[in-house]
């Protein structure tokens, strides 16, 4: 046999799957679809909840894949099940077999031109929050359109999440923190701006989450406006004009802001879609590949052999994908060591 | 309930053991796509009579579940049955037939 | 000799209630027309076009069923040979007694039953070109033609597939009761002649003389004594038919011949229940037609709203307000209705009704002078959701040099049309005055909007002086007059009717031909007058998100069937609404025009300048 393992997927789950198992002694062939690895968290500036560089985790985890085959560059056309083994069918790398597959496909981010109303592609100032991390990377840094510091900037929570008229009803789980995140970046960066977050709710679930609020109101001056956007305009001038209701004080409420930073959800990659209609693999009404059992089994897929890892499971932050990626590698050495006994 | 001899005025606060749920039940039995309102205000945001004038969509329906329906009669009369609420409801209320039903309500409760 | 038997007279007195039924509406349908209809009325009485216009109609519609051909041929077939058939069957059979009968005075009954009293002899073969037979082998053969109707009724109970129809109407107890009676008449008809035929040996033409001789010899009982059980049948079952006629869907037939006539005098329905409405709630002949048309059943699923229960209710002066709330107002049954019943109007009059006692205060709309131009664009409510529609056009309007004012850019109240689908229209009138007076203040000369909702409401109840344009018929002038040059994009593009735009206003190939000039249309299954609704209406009430959403995905995967690369609509409720589902990017007509100018393709554009300060939290 080829490969004990091919990881399909080159993300951080896959390249720790990878890494796990290739440590371990075992064959693996790691097949990503862009030139290079490290999916959405290489275009990443910092990660919550300490703000540290995602380069050095990225670095951390290229550095344990040894042993490991790479091809990147490379899409998935076909898997053939052969109940013993599997066969990966390649667009630039012919077919390659191995006796487990570990789907780590991850997510995509959602399209804000879809939420038309909020001007996304329409007016310049509007920006994603994967757009600002770019920004805060480039050599020119964050600016309005016209490359001026901006004095105001809003950062709109729940973009593409929890909103039943973009078909997705789910919470995306890390955008609230990204968000908060991000304003203590901007007022860091620009200690005299004014930094507004419009939310619905503050999911603030992990551990120094809480503390990352309390640090952005209390130490850095950001404002929080409980109220979600409906639509927006532009000024002459190319700022945007942003419209909510203050809830809170149960008002509508109006303002003008140099730059718009949407904070868009996490939806399943296409990727995962492809991939789970070629093995079979189940998906939630979201969208989103169902594991065996969500507590006991996470990173079975009911197919033997086949194991999953990482967001395309749901919305999930990195340390929580590392921890799962490592699991995955686990219960897939288990299984083969085991002649297939265990964990299918 | 112990009588500490003086009144709270009945307007300052939502008091649940005193509400009148009448028309929202009345509401409900008809939509109860009111339910599942998880209160954002984009409704409110999006109104246009919201534009020109104190209307708060979200506040009078949130209100009305509290059983708090005092601006109820007067309020609702400003709803120009646009739409927009409706349209950008991220739980999918269907907002616009609840005012309607509310009308109703208040045509038949008084 | 006055021919005479007792059986008769369950037909004749069923037959004297019905035509004393029958005046009755028909004074009580003349009687309460308003003043001016009576007028046009008589006046269209007194035209011989008119008055051909509605003969022919009749005929076409009436009798022949053309409508009902067109939408499946088995269908008109079996509704032709009942109405066409029995109505023959009643001429000629006419013609035939006085022929026999040979005096001017004709009892009512002696046609129906004129086998019963006259017993020709068998005709001999070279007499088969006389005018008895011919009269026989005639009457049998419009016997036969009614027959074979009857047969593809009951064929249609089991098989409606057969006869395009997937659903057919669910009748209430009563009309089943009515329908048994009127399929048992033909049946007793040919049973009565027969054996009648059968025992004189003679009288009867290629059907029933030989059926009759059949019958008599293989019968156990006395053929006389048969043949007379099934004259008595014959007339007890016509007699039932007459009687329960008037409160039953037959009533159509009367009905039908009176609002055709009233068509072609020119009245028209009105925003109330009036002498016209109700006339056509009895003139609907519960056919089902309107059942498969209807989006709200095919693809939601949801049965009991249609336009045929909804006629039926509003007959019989009870409408649930669920029915009249769950609506589209979409005019797809309308449009398919043979008889021509606006559904749509009785729907929003009896919203009217339920909403009459409720109040608005728009007090609050204060006035301000808009500015001056020559072109005044009004985007609408809607589009401040779909913000690239305006933008598009705002950037058109810019290349053509039109000297234009965007009158609602900064938001302004809504044009009314919302308010008068919730049978509001008496509150509406606020915000009409209060538009028409904004618009009436910027002198311009033409009007131009993006939404169909609002060209419909614009056109039909403003009352301006001014030309009213949707974008689609704007955007078509400037390209015409050589205003704006269009740029070929090929791509292939799928085009979707707007209700409002297309059944509403009459629209279907300016947006056409425009979108000709730089792409290949693809068509679809349902276009034009067929078109599907988006399911985005803001004349639907009591339905649920999800129910909208299936509606809009069935609609989206007609649209989508041959593979377009985009879908192009011309209302932002319906790009809004399609957004949600597609999987192929949705856009405008707008920002096609737009993005078509030469060197526009993929250009931002450049943004629009608000009126008014930014204003912070403090309101």
């Amino acid at each position: 046999m080829e490969n004990s393992v091919i990881v399909i997927g080159g993300g951080i789950a896959g390249i720790t799957a990878a890494a796990t198992m290739s440590g371990n002694g075992l064959k693996v062939t790691l097949i990503e679809r862009n030139n290079k690895l490290g999916g959405h968290v290489s275009e990443w500036s910092r990660l919550f909840p300490d703000r540290r560089k995602a380069s050095e985790v990225i670095d951390y985890l290229e550095a344990g894949l040894g042993e490991t085959k790479i091809i990147s560059g490379c899409s998935v056309n076909g898997i053939i099940n052969h109940d013993n083994s599997f066969t990966v069918l390649t667009d630039t790398a012919g077919s390659i077999t191995a006796e487990a597959l570990l789907i780590a496909t991850g997510f995509d981010l959602f399209r804000a031109a879809i939420k038309e109303e909020y001007g996304y592609g329409i007016y310049n100032n509007v920006i994603t929050s994967a757009e600002f991390e770019e920004m805060l990377d480039s050599r020119a840094g964050v600016l309005t359109a016209n490359g001026r510091v901006p004095k105001r900037i809003g950062v709109i929570h729940c973009v593409g999440s929890r909103d039943e008229k973009v078909g997705n009803l789910y919470c995306s789980k890390v955008c609230c923190v990204t968000g908060v995140k991000q304003a203590i970046e901007l007022k860091e960066m620009y200690p005299d701006s004014e930094v507004y977050c419009f939310y619905m709710d503050l999911r603030m679930f992990d551990r120094h989450f809480e503390e990352l609020y309390y640090e952005a109101q209390q130490k850095w001056g950001v404002s929080f406006i409980r109220g979600r956007l409906s639509e927006c305009a532009e000024n002459a001038d190319g700022s945007i004009v942003v419209k909510t209701e203050d809830t809170l004080t149960g008002k509508p409420l109006k303002m003008s802001v140099d730059l718009l930073i949407l904070l868009v959800g996490i939806v399943p990659s296409p990727g995962t879609g492809r991939i789970a209609g070629m093995l079979g693999l189940k998906t939630g009404e979201d969208g989103f590949i169902n594991s065996v059992d969500a507590h006991t089994m996470d990173n079975s897929s009911g197919i033997p052999g086949v194991f999953l890892a990482g967001a395309l499971k749901g919305p999930a932050s990195v340390n929580s994908v590392i921890a799962d990626a490592r699991a995955a590698a686990v219960q897939a050495m288990a299984w083969l060591s085991t002649n297939k006994t265990v964990n299918a | 309930m112990l009588d500490f001899g003086y009144t709270i005025s009945i307007d300052r606060q939502i008091d649940l053991d005193r509400g009148d749920m009448r028309y929202i039940e009345f509401v409900k039995a008809i939509d109860p796509s009111l339910d599942i309102c998880i209160g954002c205000g984009s409704c409110t945001a999006t109104c246009t009579a919201g534009n020109f004038t104190d209307f708060n969509i979200r506040r009078l329906h949130t209100s009305i579940r509290r059983g708090d329906t005092k601006s109820l009669k007067q309020e609702i009369r400003k709803c120009m049955f646009c739409g927009k609420c409706q349209l950008v409801c991220p739980r999918g209320v269907n907002l616009r037939n609840v005012i309607l039903s509310l009308n109703q309500a208040i045509e038949r409760l008084g | 000799m006055i021919k005479f038997n007792l059986f008769v007279l369950p037909f004749s007195l069923g037959l004297i209630y019905i035509i004393a039924s029958i005046f009755r509406h028909y004074y009580r349908w003349i009687k309460t027309l308003p003043a001016v209809d009576k007028i046009k009325l008589s006046a269209g009485m007194r035209s011989p076009s008119k008055v051909m216009d509605s003969l022919k109609e009749i005929i076409l519609e009436s009798l022949i069923h053309r409508k009902l051909w067109k939408k499946n041929p088995l269908l008109g077939y079996m509704h032709m040979s009942f109405a066409l058939g029995w109505f023959l069957l009643i001429v000629v059979g006419n013609l035939e007694s006085r022929i026999y009968h040979g005096s001017h005075f004709n009892a009512p009954y002696y046609p129906i039953f004129l086998k019963f009293f006259i017993h020709d002899r068998l005709v001999l073969f070279f007499e088969v070109f006389s005018v008895p037979a011919f009269f026989r082998f005639i009457m049998d053969f419009l016997l036969l033609f009614v027959l074979s109707g009857l047969i593809l009724a009951i064929i249609k109970r089991r098989r409606s597939k057969w006869f395009g129809l997937n659903r057919t109407t669910g009748h209430n107890l009563f009309d089943r009761m009515v329908l048994t009676c009127l399929w048992l008449i033909f049946p007793m008809r040919l049973l009565a002649e027969s054996l009648t035929a059968g025992y004189f040996g003679g009288g009867g033409g290629f059907l029933t003389q030989n059926l009759g001789t059949l019958l008599v010899n293989i019968l156990p009982f006395p053929a006389e004594n048969t043949a007379y059980f099934f004259w008595w049948s014959y007339s007890v079952v016509l007699g039932l038919f007459f009687v329960m006629m008037p409160n039953s869907r037959y009533m159509h037939i009367p009905s039908e011949l009176l609002l055709i006539v009233f068509r072609h005098c020119g009245i028209q329905p009105k925003k109330w229940d009036s002498s016209y409405t109700a006339l056509e709630t009895y003139s609907c002949s519960r056919c089902g037609v309107c059942l498969d048309a209807c989006q709200l059943n095919f693809a939601a699923g949801i049965q009991k709203i249609q336009a045929v229960y909804f006629i039926r209710d509003q007959r019989d002066q009870f409408v649930p307000e669920d029915i009249t709330l769950t609506c589209m107002v979409c005019g797809r049954c309308q449009e398919i209705c043979p008889v021509g019943i606006h559904v749509d109007s009785v729907r929003l009059i009896k919203r009217r009704e339920l909403s009459s006692g409720q109040v608005s205060d728009f007090s609050f709309i204060s006035n301000r002078h808009p500015g001056y131009a020559e072109v005044v664009y009004f985007a609408g409510c809607m589009s401040h959701l779909t913000p690239s529609v305006p933008r598009a056009m705002e950037g058109i309007l810019k290349k053509a040099g039109v000297d234009y004012l965007f009158l609602d850019r900064n938001g302004s109240i809504c044009c009314g049309r919302p308010l008068m689908l919730a049978g509001k229209d008496k509150q509406a009138n606020e915000l009409l005055e209060f538009n028409k007076n904004l618009i009436r203040q910027t002198r311009a000369r033409l009007l131009v909007t993006s939404c169909p909702i609002c060209y419909k409401v614009f056109r039909e109840e403003y009352n301006l002086p001014i030309r009213i344009q949707h974008h689609s018929q704007f955007l078509l002038d400037l390209v015409k007059n050589g205003k704006i040059a269009l740029q070929s994009q090929h791509r292939k593009i799928v085009y979707h009717d707007p209700c409002d735009l297309g059944r509403g206003g009459n629209i279907y190939s300016a947006p056409r031909e425009l979108l000709g000039k730089i792409s290949d249309i693809v068509g679809c299954e349902h276009e034009n007058g067929d078109a599907l609704c988006c399911g985005g209406s803001l004349g639907l009430f009591r339905t649920s998100l999800s129910k909208r959403d299936e509606i809009t995905k069935n609609a989206l995967s007609s649209l989508l069937a041959r593979h377009p690369d985009l879908l192009v609509t011309a209302c932002p409720l319906c790009k809004k609404t399609f957004l949600r589902h597609s999987p192929v990017p949705v856009m405008d007509l707008a920002e096609m025009i737009y993005d078509s100018i030469p060197g526009n393709h993929g250009k931002q554009l450049k943004p629009a300048p608000l009126r008014q300060d930014p204003v912070s939290v403090m309101s």
